[in-house]
């Protein structure tokens, strides 16, 4: 039954990507082009997703999901260098291309070779991120 | 001027909340696109696979369908490999350095007034606005 509920969110999340038109890199870099010809497309879906979100966290407070387990607890507020930097990183190749990972993978039966492509290097990212972050996490920190 | 654009935005952006909220009530998961094909890719989330193996597919193939019966598929991502390979490389290791992406931090983060989630959202669209400013601006590359 996860695996159902499963493959409906990401079915569901696929269609919404489809229909709100962010599998099209040109409205993704026209949202980011403040200095050219700005599209704000980008955010009505934002606000439109965070509406069912925002009802969806406060039903919640004192349940459990409905087929088991229990709720994400709200990480601690940490904003370190990790999440300020690899937000930069992640949203200047987001600017770069005009895909994040969601639309990366929803526009993947049409994106062509350059998808193909795209999809191929964020998967060798996230692979090469592993012992990178190892590695940064181990340097002596300044004092 | 209202346009048809926005409303399709915004209505695409609603199912979009609407999958979130599935994935948190009936599975218990915020739906992070980074997240779950991270944790598939360098198997740090070898223990779930079968659920992020699921949504991925789903995230794949109702698409597929879709744009295979009304048509519409088109990404107009650039056609030189090496900018997409770059990008690709850059996104990769941001959304796993940041610990999510658009959909995490951005729909899952910001509805939960998740601090974190906020910060992330307005660093990657610094980046992104620098990033186009720069590519397409400045060198006139994209």
């Amino acid at each position: 039954m996860r695996l159902v509920f499963a493959a409906l969110s990401g079915g569901l999340f696929g269609t919404g990507l489809f229909v709100s038109g962010m599998t099209d890199s040109r409205k993704v870099q026209g949202w980011l082009d403040i200095f050219g010809d700005w599209d704000p497309t980008l955010a009505f879906v934002l606000g439109g997703a965070i509406i069912p979100m925002f009802f969806a966290w406060r039903l919640t407070e004192g349940r459990r999901p409905a087929l088991g387990g229990v709720f994400p607890p709200k990480p601690p507020v940490r904003l370190d260098g990790n999440l300020i930097v690899g937000s930069l990183v992640f949203g200047m190749g987001w600017g770069l291309a005009g895909l994040c990972p969601g639309p990366a993978i929803a526009s993947l039966s049409f994106g062509g070779q350059s998808g193909l492509v795209f999809a191929l290097a964020m998967v060798v990212g996230m692979l090469v991120a592993v012992p990178l972050r190892a590695r940064l996490d181990a340097l002596p920190r300044p004092a | 001027m209202l346009q048809f654009e926005w409303v399709t935005g915004a209505l695409g952006g609603l199912i979009i909340g609407a999958a979130g909220a599935l994935f948190l009530l009936a599975n218990g998961r915020i739906m992070g696109a980074s997240g779950l094909i991270g944790g598939l890719v360098d198997g740090s989330g070898r223990d779930s696979w079968k659920e992020r193996a699921a949504f991925v597919g789903g995230l794949f193939l109702v698409p597929a369908i879709l744009a295979f019966a009304v048509g519409g598929g088109q990404t107009h991502v650039s056609p030189n490999l090496w900018i997409v390979a770059s990008a690709g490389i850059l996104v990769g290791i941001g959304t796993r350095f940041a610990n999510g992406c658009t959909s995490g931090h951005g729909v899952c983060g910001i509805s939960r007034l998740s601090m974190r989630g906020i910060v992330a959202t307005v660093f990657y669209l610094i980046g992104g606005g620098i990033s186009v400013l720069l590519f397409r601006h400045i060198l006139g590359v994209i």
